[in-house]
């Protein structure tokens, strides 16, 4: 121990000391965090304590992947032969009177999917050849046909997902989770971004805190510099440095609490320290040295197109092993307005082998019961083609009014299809889920009442679900 | 069925939001029967209790079929909405004389009578003043947003004279940067961004020039009414200036979405709404967008009365003025006549004029024939999309339409005439190259100022109750009005944005000067005395001193509606001048500091942490005013979101150390710095800023190169100019950063970093030579290394980023 280490140890006593009574019994548990010794006061000033929800959780943490830019479900969940029989012509008006379309016209042509479809697993649930491996998890996976939104457009309808409403400002989904349940990480955030792709609708919009305290942000890892912005040290600073320089920060605050006695000051160090912890274990996380070889393998890891994707699942895997309790992926675009064919076929590619992995590597190490895996997006594309141009291959347009997601794990149903679609896949026809309708479910599934998990701001108590939102128990296992 | 009251008759012949339900003389033809019938929609109406039998049914269509005549005497006559006088927010200002107190020394002004007298009553003293160096900080990091400088510290410490107080205060509210300070906090409630938001979040090149008027405006101390009226309706005020026009900026800072394939209606809806909601949060402190889709649950607002405000804003039409600055007309006069020969030539030789009049025709037939082609459904509506008022411009006649609507159609034609040709013929055209020509011989021309107004729509249109808040199910049509329950608000016909203007500003408005002096005493204290600065209403909070508050909007008035004088008003106070230490007595009793027994410890905005490092080191560029800046970003920070920020073209030479406030505010991708710390996300009016405390704030300052280079700057100022030993340099850097002298356990601490830092960077060579890179004549480059990282240090501290 040199003398410099022995003068920290010394003013870090000397500051305990001053704190043991009255004002600084908080801080002291504050600086202690979860080390334990008085969690119960640490909780009243650290607010990402881990709080417990209004009923015993299904599940303890959630992987939400957000595929942005709306995936097909005619051509990779929801399998509609008589589309094939309808092809080329145009839907009667009855049908399209009320219709929300954001570029085509009520008249666009009907297209069936050039896809095949086959049954997976026990239960026999349907998948096309883009996502063989996603059939492989067929039996854990709780699909549901026939969900509907409000919004045609994309930015709108990520906000819609994400934070309930399809204006900008409001919380998002992980923020909410991170305020009601806290984190059980003492090195990483609670609440984690990781994007692949293109940037996703709405932008960081979609994992604001809104009007939460802003501890409640998605803290995103990002794939170009620093996994973290400015987890890295400056160049000139070595790790000795930067811990001298933490520990003269530290010191220094120490005075000016002692002085004041603003318990932000204590905040402020224990912030400082947990940086500093997540500098150290940012780089462990990302680490993937000590994978064994048939994981990385069975994600796809060091394979394109899907290298960048499949990186992010298997970190959020090892996120939720480290107590991360909401991990949200972004990945797309998706928006094949034309030539869908080409654009899905490339998307597929990503998505589907990775994703498959997690769900398999999640289960296999016990941790799917309590890990909530959602896919999701935004809307679904039409039945009718989009055709801008002559010479080219035709996409098509979004579609609110009727799509598919799927769950995974953590109190969900596998192996069950919720929800029956029309013919053609343009309406839902039985057991309809609205998107306020599945943040509910999956925040029951996370232990709360949707309807008491409120903030209140500007004289109102706001929630996840807006005014909305009934647990679809169907859903549930 | 909302809106519908059949216990009054004026109102129940009136009927709901959606229409009469009452049509006298046909009881078939009335919506009353039918939903009492329920033959409405398979309800049945009541919708709780008893149906009503056919007999009373029976009734019922006769009274409507012999004419539904209600008796007069009850409830038939108008003013039936009832006002709401007893709200506290809604009573008239009291004009109070301050309260006696026991303790006749401590009051500087009646502020502190009022704050002295509650003390007393609780049995509480105020605490001791601040220091003389926290005075100097506190009151120019509150008035200018910038520390004060080693010298100025130094004077006003040894300035015994009894006036040297007021005399700090009037020198620092003369000061320039007083303006950029008081702008800031003007531009959160005005929701000011550079970019639109949404999928594009396109730049927009003249936003600034809203900024700027702001900063204009607090630099000549505009009074508020005039500050108020000119933002509000400047664009119609008889014989109005250039100036007064680009104060309608405010209204344009709306987010705007030109997704394709969203519904332009749909949109423009949504920017009423949210100029609704911000005049009803800015002036009145009423979360009045709560009446947007029914009557406000906990205020009187109703639904009704919400689409009265909404049509004063529902006739304005978005619009780039020309506002040259000054020394911008000359040169571009004289490139003009050469611009346009040029652009001429251009567009002949591409056969432009030829080929854009059948395409125009094209288009207004595919508007009128949607769902028959696909590529020309397309062409119009990215036309409405993307260009501003492009459906309205293509409409007109082409000999009617302005110079600026004709190019702006050309070039969209140039862009997207591909569409419709064939690519063949489209490249032998050579449209893309032509693109480019365009837009560079666009850049050639030397800058000619504009900025983003609004003006009234030629057409008006009538505004309706909107049933359940939707643009697409028209209610009841509504003209502009004020709620009837609002403390004199006028009840007559044709209203315009004027009309609204003054009254906010009317000596009959209790609200709009209590909302503003509750904000300056939040910037000065961190708390307002009614702390939910946003909401007055009845969900809000109720003021801590009401006395106090009354007193202080009195005297807004009074003096002309003086922001300068206000905030003069309040810092001379000794209530303001008091410690922020946390006083362990009122720990429990008062944690929220409601009684005003001492100052508050406010961790700094975004902008003046950036701006508070630039100075100390003196990289700080003063300018004042003017057009965004971008600093450098991180690689990637950019791309969070898809926002078409103008390629970020970093900012050059001391531009890049422009103060944080002129940082160009990317919507969809914030600047990392200020979304951080917390600087509002611009979509609507912020009241409050939050105070976050983070591990991510710790590294960007810890780590973002930005603050390493300030540390730099620190250090070369350490070298060069500090003087004597040691311990004299360390206390000179404490000071520089903190304004105040270290403790002698502070030295202690310095004294040993320093040698523990040089220590380590004295086996990392490698280290000093990243660290501190010059050459100094004398000056040894270990020291200069150390310098850099215990400077970079201080910066780091709590009471930097703070203002105590």
């Amino acid at each position: 121990m040199n003398r410099f280490d022995r003068r920290r140890i010394l003013a870090r006593r000397r500051f305990l000391d001053n704190c043991s009574g009255g004002l600084g019994a908080a801080a002291l548990a504050h600086l202690l965090g979860t080390e334990g010794r008085t969690a119960a006061v640490a909780r009243d000033a650290n607010p990402l304590a881990v709080k417990q929800p209004h009923f015993a959780p299904r599940a303890r943490n959630a992987i939400l992947i957000y595929q942005s830019g709306a995936p097909s479900q005619l051509d990779m969940f929801d399998p509609k032969p008589a589309l094939a029989k309808w092809s080329g012509q145009s839907l009667p008006e009855s049908l399209t009177k009320d219709l929300k379309l954001a570029f085509i016209k009520p008249n666009a042509k009907i297209m069936p999917s050039a896809r095949t479809f086959r049954h997976y697993g026990r239960s026999g649930m349907e998948f096309s050849d883009w996502v063989p491996h996603l059939g492989g998890c067929a039996d854990d996976i709780c699909m549901i046909r026939t969900m509907h939104t409000e919004a045609f457009n994309h930015d709108p309808g990520a906000l819609l997902l994400s934070t309930g409403v399809t204006q900008f400002g409001r919380p998002s989904f992980g923020s909410w989770v991170a305020y009601g349940l806290g984190s059980e990480s003492r090195d990483l955030p609670g609440f984690v971004v990781l994007g692949s792709g293109k940037g996703p609708n709405a932008g960081s919009n979609i994992w604001s805190n809104g009007f939460l305290p802003s501890v409640y942000q998605g803290t995103r890892f990002r794939s170009v510099g620093d996994p973290i912005l400015y987890v890295s040290n400056p160049g000139g600073i070595n790790d000795e440095l930067q811990r001298a320089r933490l520990d003269t920060i530290r010191d220094l605050n120490e005075h000016r609490f002692q002085k004041t006695g603003d318990m932000e000051i204590a905040a402020r160090i224990a912030s400082y320290e947990l940086a500093f912890r997540m500098q150290i274990a940012v780089p462990r996380l990302l680490d993937f040295s000590k994978e064994p070889r048939h994981v990385l393998d069975s994600y796809g890891i060091g394979e394109e197109p899907a290298h960048a994707y499949a990186s992010n699942c298997l970190l959020a895997r090892r996120m939720v092993e480290q107590g991360v309790r909401f991990v949200m992926l972004t990945n797309g675009d998706w928006d094949d307005h034309k030539e869908l064919d080409k654009g899905h076929t490339k998307n597929c590619q990503i998505v589907d082998k990775p994703t498959a992995a997690l769900v398999q590597d999640l289960k296999q190490r016990g941790l799917l019961d309590s890990t909530l895996v959602i896919w999701a997006s935004e809307f679904g594309r039409t039945p009718m083609a989009q055709m801008d141009r002559q010479d080219e291959a035709p996409g098509r347009d979004h579609h609110p009014d009727c799509f598919s997601m799927w769950l995974a794990g953590g109190g969900i149903a596998g192996g069950r299809v919720v929800g029956r679609t029309d013919e053609i896949g343009l309406k839902p026809v039985e057991d309809k889920v609205h998107v306020h309708d599945l943040q509910a479910t999956l925040l029951h599934c996370l232990g709360f009442d949707h309807e008491k998990l409120t903030y209140r701001h500007q004289g109102r108590d706001f929630r996840l679900t807006d005014v909305g939102g009934q647990v679809a128990e169907k859903l549930l296992a | 069925m909302q809106g519908l009251r059949l216990d009054r008759g004026m109102e129940a012949l009136k009927g709901s939001y959606a229409g009469p339900v009452i049509v006298p003389g046909d009881s078939a033809g009335s919506k009353l029967i039918q939903m009492v019938a329920g033959a409405l929609d398979g309800k049945v109406m009541p919708p709780t209790g008893q149906a009503l039998t056919p007999d009373e049914i029976g009734l019922l269509r006769t009274w409507i079929d012999h004419g539904a005549e209600w008796p007069s005497s009850d409830g038939g006559a108008e003013g039936s909405d009832a006002p709401q006088p007893s709200h506290w927010a809604f009573r008239p200002v009291a004009i109070s004389s301050a309260p006696a107190v026991r303790d006749s020394a401590w009051p500087s002004n009646p502020i502190d009578r009022f704050v002295l007298a509650r003390l007393e009553r609780e049995g509480v003293g105020p605490s001791p003043e601040a220091s003389r160096p926290t005075l100097i900080r506190r009151l120019s990091l509150d008035l200018t947003g910038l520390p004060p400088t080693a010298r100025e510290v130094e004077a006003f410490v040894e300035d015994s004279r009894p006036n040297a107080y007021q005399d700090l205060v009037d020198r620092l509210l003369e000061s320039p940067h007083y303006a950029e300070k008081w702008a800031r906090f003007w531009l959160d409630l005005a929701r000011y961004a550079d970019s639109d938001g949404f999928r594009g979040d396109n730049f927009r090149p003249h936003a600034w020039r809203y900024r700027h008027w702001v900063i204009q405006a607090f630099d000549r101390d505009m009074p508020f009414d005039q500050f108020t009226i000119e933002q509000i309706a400047g664009d119609i005020l008889p014989n109005r200036t250039a100036d007064q026009h680009v104060a309608t900026g405010f209204h344009r800072n709306t987010p705007t979405n030109t997704e394709g394939g969203s519904d332009p209606e749909e949109w423009r809806f949504e920017q009423v709404v949210n100029r609704t909601n911000t005049v009803g949060t800015v002036w009145l402190a009423l979360t009045v967008g709560c009446a947007q889709c029914h009557d406000h649950k906990y205020d009187s607002l109703t639904q009704a009365e919400y689409y009265r405000l909404f049509a004063f804003f529902n006739n304005l039409e978005e619009v780039d003025i020309d506002a040259p600055l000054p020394g911008e007309r000359g040169p571009y006069l004289a490139a003009l006549p050469a611009y346009q020969r040029q652009r001429r030539e251009l567009l002949e030789e591409h056969e432009v004029f030829e080929r854009k009049p059948p395409w125009e025709e094209k288009v207004l037939w595919a508007a009128a024939h949607p769902g028959e082609s696909a590529e020309w459904d397309v062409t119009f509506d990215e036309l409405r999309t993307y260009v501003n008022l492009g459906e309205r411009i293509i409409r007109t006649p082409p000999e009617r339409r302005s110079v600026r609507h004709e190019k702006a159609l050309t070039d969209f034609f140039v862009r997207e005439y591909g569409r419709v040709l064939s690519k063949g013929e489209y490249d032998r055209l050579g449209y893309s190259e032509l693109s480019k020509s365009l837009a560079e011989l666009d850049r050639s021309l030397p800058r000619f100022g504009e900025a983003q107004a609004v003006h009234p729509e030629e057409r008006p249109r009538q505004t309706h109750v909107y049933l359940g808040g939707s643009y697409k199910a028209p209610g009841i049509p509504v003209d502009p009005g004020l709620p009837a329950w609002l403390p004199a608000a006028s009840r007559s016909n044709g209203l315009t944005r004027i009309d609204l203007a003054n009254w906010l500003v009317s000596p009959e408005n209790p609200l709009t000067p209590r909302v503003a002096a509750n904000r300056v005493w939040q910037e000065l204290f961190g708390r307002g005395l009614v702390p939910s600065s946003e909401n007055f209403g009845s969900q809000g909070d109720k003021p801590s001193h009401p006395e106090l508050l009354d007193w202080l909007a009195s005297q807004f008035v009074r003096q002309g509606w003086s922001w300068k004088r206000l905030i003069k008003t309040v810092v001379m106070s000794s209530t303001y001048r008091q410690s922020s230490h946390i006083r362990a007595d009122l720990e429990t009793r008062d944690p929220d500091n409601a009684l005003l027994a001492r100052q508050a410890r406010l961790r700094l905005p975004a902008e003046l942490i950036r701006d508070s490092s630039l100075a100390v080191s003196g990289l700080i560029d003063t300018r004042i005013g003017g057009r965004s800046v971008r600093p450098p970003q991180p690689e990637g920070a950019r791309r969070m979101g898809s926002s078409d920020d103008g390629g970020w073209k970093v900012s050059e030479g001391p531009e890049r150390y422009r103060r944080g406030m002129y940082i160009q505010y990317q919507r969809m991708a914030p600047y990392p710095l200020l979304s951080t710390f917390d600087m509002p996300d611009t979509y609507e009016p912020a009241c409050r800023r939050g105070r976050s405390n983070t591990p991510l704030q710790a590294l960007n300052l810890l780590n973002d190169p930005v603050f390493l280079e300030a540390a730099q700057a620190l250090a070369a100022r350490a070298v060069t100019e500090f003087e004597g030993d040691l311990g004299r340099r360390l206390r000179q850097l404490f000071r520089l950063c903190l304004a105040r002298d270290p403790e002698s356990s502070e030295m202690d601490s310095l004294q040993t970093s320093w040698e523990s830092q040089r220590a380590i960077l004295e086996r990392h060579p490698d280290a000093v030579e990243q660290l501190f890179a010059v050459e100094i004549p004398g000056v040894d480059r270990l020291d200069g290394a150390t310098w850099v990282t215990l400077g970079s240090a201080i910066l780091n501290l709590d009471e930097f980023l703070t203002r105590e």
